[in-house]
């Protein structure tokens, strides 16, 4: 059985028609084609799959669309604007804490959360906000390093 | 060149695909959506042992929505494997399975759902037979044959290697220890799951994307299992979302995929579920062993013994050279006059293992680091001061004949003793815990210190051949931009990067300017692959001279145009020009510009095959690399005796690096090799019951998150190696070696309790304590090992000490 339902993406608008049991995770690669959404697991377990709904961290592997009607979903390829990364990209990129890259999307947006809330998190509140995230390239210390540079950064320009 | 003169080479740099990889831009093979594609499922066995009798597919192919149902019927009847000596796989299995996992058939259909329900529909008759689940069960089994090959009924490998004698070294010897150790099986965990897509085209052709660490090893396998020409298939490896090891066999979805695709017409993508990648891994091998060394007064090591038992899984895989690596690198990292080693390893009914991150190497180092700190201990040594007195002398041979460069283990080792403060920590609170067992029950502080060496890529490809390891296509356009072609394969240490940076900086041009196509098998070169560490200094030292051929055609076009030497010229900010007359230099498009009117397009090859190095022995090609990387590690932790908990506090590690092309990636490569180690150390272990694997999810199977990762002190030593490029050697794998170790060491520092096993649980150190408080020995590890007859020893004259080769012949040099 299919349903339609209306999503809002990144700030955008969506109508689709998808079977009703269908994860958030596979409306948005397959048919928003938001590919930056990761499968890790698809059970809820790993922090791959991570979107942002209303501004906090929700496993799209677990999430239907059904349940997020008038609800804001943000993915990773929401969060440069007009072309400008956002500070925790830009210092994922610099200090290296994307090796393979196939977790950082989920990472970025749970550190985004984090700093909405917390804007100069501790390193251990910020690895308390990152436990569920597994990351198996970086041994996590990159990363870590790269959220505190983006907090201190964001702390500069008043980014959110 | 001194670190000054280099203008990339050793800039902290972002990865070049570090700015798609934080938008979401990246495509891994999952994420290749193509016109028309079907999804694909297999059919996998629930049988750890069986025979097939029957499969019916009928039902299956009559459901709406299904493309095409195929078994091993619908492929060429041949075994294959990733090497020569060990073709014992099939895509799907025909007449026998001997793992659950094991892939039986194979669905083409609309969505991955209707696959799913597919493959349920398909009736599989089965016998089983009994299952064989340890090394053990195995040996006392030959009745019950896994499969039909290898060197004795369920020995898969059986290898032993002699060189000098080892008796007489322990008969002179001042104290001889013999001690047991196990190390559990793991698996790579990479957070992608395996995908391919597959693409049968109607004029014959064929292309796989993957996520392979090994297009080229896939694309030479391919031809074979699908019976057609090698030259009608591509392979592309798509950005690999995490290897370690994981990917670099062919595997059953690929193929598969492949054959899907042909009989559909249709694109076909299947992508494994977590719980697959947990059966398919190819991880690290359960090893048991015996080690028996000798050691002087002064804690000189005068000769050692070591066998390996490995627990091998239900094929062959890269088993051969696993057994071989757990014995071959050892005498690599200190003085090692005389050296015995004998390898067995057993077929059981479990998914196979391969190689992981420091392949077959891990669990004797291990072995050894944990028998120095107890041999240390009974000769009143301190077990770093020990270490720094016994390494291995640089530009030497070892006992088996390897060829040592460049050594930084004595800087490593004075680095983490002094960051740590080892001298206080250890005497200090020696005295403390050996107090231990009358105090109050509380958490106690421990250090624990081990070192390691490990090689910077295989001196022999897997297939015997002379050609390069790795190649390079460089190209200059008059944009000023330079391509790079290059079979290399980035698995996220940053392969495609280093192809960036080395000829930016022999070029004088930024990173940015250079567009680098990797791993594709009909544009690149070929790469052997990503694995024993071999990409950066194999395809660096490719770049480099590709680069250099370049670089010396444009020296001409502009000496010419400048009415200077070639000679003269420097080549950096994009410009080319004498350096004390900079004013006049001309830019670097005007210099391609320049000699592309002169020579014709600017394209150049650099080709490198490691040194020819290998011993003059049977089994001498496993082992040999251009050089080795050494690394030193100290671990604080607190033990909880109430609990039997472990917590890690700080690890502080020095690796030699030979040159870090790049500070970043290189502490980056470092790091996640401290991790992975403490994940094998602790908590990570792949184990079964009946069969079946006892925790094929990533919640069951514990692996350290951020709260149990510690703070890693990371030091960078640099060596600048004769044989790397620029003077680099590898960083991706040797690291994660002296961690566990450490660990070990460090518990019984803090506690009294020898854990000769890993992952070390909370249950160990408890039942340890327990010993301990009895007053019994506080020892937690295996009590015995199997009665097996290893073959006779190959006798081979001890190399110990000689000197290195002058000029280490190297192909394709000039």
């Amino acid at each position: 059985m299919k349903s339609r339902l209306s999503l809002s993406v990144n700030g955008e608008a969506h109508d689709v028609l998808v079977p009703v049991h269908k994860t958030l995770l596979e409306v948005l690669r397959e048919d928003l084609g938001l590919i930056g959404t990761k499968h890790g697991c698809e059970l809820g377990e790993c922090g791959t799959c991570t979107v942002l709904v209303d501004g906090d961290p929700v496993l799209s592997c677990l999430a239907l669309p059904a349940d997020l009607d008038g609800q804001e979903i943000l993915t990773v390829e929401g969060m440069a604007e007009g072309g400008r990364l956002h500070p925790l990209q830009q210092a994922f990129a610099e200090l290296g804490a994307a090796q393979c890259g196939y977790c950082t999307p989920g990472i970025l947006v749970t550190a985004k959360a984090l700093l909405a809330g917390r804007p100069t998190p501790t390193r251990q509140e910020i690895k308390e906000a990152l436990a569920g995230n597994l990351c198996r390239c970086t041994g996590y210390t990159k990363i870590l390093d790269a959220v505190e540079l983006a907090s201190l950064r964001i702390g500069h320009s008043g980014v959110t | 060149m001194t670190k000054q003169d280099f203008s990339i080479i050793g800039q902290p740099l972002p990865k070049i695909d570090a700015w798609a990889k934080v938008v979401g831009e990246t495509k891994y093979a999952d994420d290749f959506f193509l016109p028309r594609m079907a999804y694909g499922r297999l059919l996998r066995s629930p049988h750890g042992h069986a025979l097939i009798r029957s499969i019916d597919v009928s039902r299956a192919r009559e459901l709406p929505g299904v493309y095409a149902v195929i078994t091993g019927a619908d492929l060429p009847r041949v075994k294959f494997g990733i090497l020569p000596v060990s073709q014992d796989e099939e895509a799907l299995c025909t007449e026998k399975v001997r793992m659950v996992g094991d892939a039986v058939a194979a669905v083409a259909a609309v969505d991955e759902e209707t696959a799913e329900r597919a493959c349920r529909l398909i009736e599989v008759g089965y016998e089983p037979l009994p299952t064989l689940m340890s090394i053990e069960a195995a040996l006392a089994h030959p009745e019950i044959r896994i499969h039909e090959y290898g060197d004795g009924p369920n020995i898969h490998k059986n290898v032993a290697l002699q060189f000098g004698d080892v008796e007489a070294a322990f008969a002179a010897s001042d104290l001889v220890r013999e001690d047991v150790f196990f190390y559990e099986g793991n698996t790579h965990l990479p957070m992608e799951q395996h995908a391919a897509v597959a693409h049968a085209t109607p004029d014959g052709k064929l292309t796989l994307w993957s996520s392979t660490q090994t297009p080229h090893y896939v694309h030479r396998l391919l031809p074979r299992i699908l019976d057609m020409p090698a030259a009608h298939i591509r392979v592309v490896a798509a950005p690999v979302g995490g290897g370690f090891g994981g990917k670099l066999d062919p595997f059953a979805h690929e193929i598969a995929a492949c054959r899907l695709s042909q009989l559909t017409g249709r694109p076909v993508k299947i992508a494994c579920s977590r719980e697959e990648v947990f059966y398919i891994h190819r991880g690290r091998h359960p090893v048991l062993m015996w080690i028996k060394t000798g050691f002087t007064k002064a804690g000189d090591i005068t000769g050692c013994h070591l066998k390996t038992w490995l627990d091998g899984g239900a094929y062959g895989s890269y088993g051969v050279a696993s057994t071989f690596y757990t014995g071959v690198i050892n005498p690599v990292t200190y003085k090692m006059p005389v050296y015995k080693f004998e390898g067995a390893r057993v077929f059981t009914n479990k998914p196979p293992c391969g190689p992981k991150r420091g392949h077959g190497t891990p669990q004797p180092r291990f072995a050894l680091e944990c028998q120095l700190d107890k041999a240390a201990e009974q000769l009143g040594l301190d077990p770093a001061e020990m270490r720094a007195r016994i390494l291995a002398e640089p530009y030497t041979k070892t006992a088996n004949h390897l060829t040592v460069t460049t050594i930084g283990l004595g800087e490593c080792i004075d680095r983490v003793v002094e960051a740590s403060g080892w001298r206080e920590k250890w005497r200090g609170w020696r005295s403390a815990s050996a107090g231990a067992s009358t105090a109050p029950a509380g958490k106690r502080r421990g250090v624990g210190i081990a070192a390691s060496a490990y090689m910077t890529g295989a001196g022999t490809a897997i297939y015997w051949n002379s050609m390069p390891h790795s190649g390079v296509v460089l190209r200059a356009d008059r944009s000023g931009g330079v391509t790079v072609l290059c079979g290399a394969t980035d698995i996220g240490q940053g392969s495609d990067s280093i192809l960036a940076y080395l000829p930016a900086e022999v070029l004088g041009i930024e990173p940015k300017d250079v567009h680098v196509h990797p791993a594709d098998t009909s544009l690149t070169p070929v790469d052997l692959g990503s694995y024993s560490s071999r990409v950066t200094l194999m395809c660096g030292m490719a770049a480099i001279q590709a680069a250099g051929r370049l670089r010396s055609v444009l020296a001409q076009a502009v000496a010419e145009k400048l009415e200077v030497a070639a000679e003269s010229l420097a080549f950096r900010d994009r410009k080319v020009g004498v350096p004390d007359q900079w004013e006049r230099a001309l830019t670097f498009t005007q210099a391609v510009e320049l000699a592309e009117a002169r020579h014709g397009v600017l394209a150049f090859a650099g080709s490198y095959a490691p040194p020819k190095r290998a011993g003059k022995y049977k089994g001498g090609g496993v082992g040999p690399s251009p050089c080795y990387s050494y690394s030193a590690c100290v671990v604080e932790l607190s033990v909880d005796e109430e609990t039997g908990e472990v917590e890690l506090h700080d690890v502080w590690i020095a690796h030699d690096i030979g040159r870090a092309l790049n500070p970043l990636l290189v502490e980056g490569q470092v790091e996640g090799s401290v991790y992975m180690g403490i994940g094998e150390a602790l908590m990570e272990g792949q184990v079964f019951r009946k069969g079946l694997h006892k925790q094929p999810s990533m919640l069951d199977y514990k692996s350290p998150t951020t709260l149990e990762t510690p703070d890693i002190h990371t030091f960078l030593v640099e060596t600048d190696d004769p044989e790397g490029p620029f003077g680099a050697k590898e960083a991706g794998q040797g690291p994660l070696l002296p961690v566990p170790p450490a660990i070990a060491n460090a518990i019984y520092h803090a506690v009294g309790v020898r854990c000769d096993e890993v992952p070390i649980t909370p249950e160990m150190v408890l039942k340890g304590l327990e010993l301990r408080r009895k007053g019994k020995p506080a020892r937690i590890g295996p009590e015995k090992i199997p009665l097996f007859k290893f073959k006779e020893a190959l006798m081979v004259e001890s190399a110990f000490g000689r000197p290195a080769d002058a000029v280490a012949v190297r192909p394709f040099a000039q």
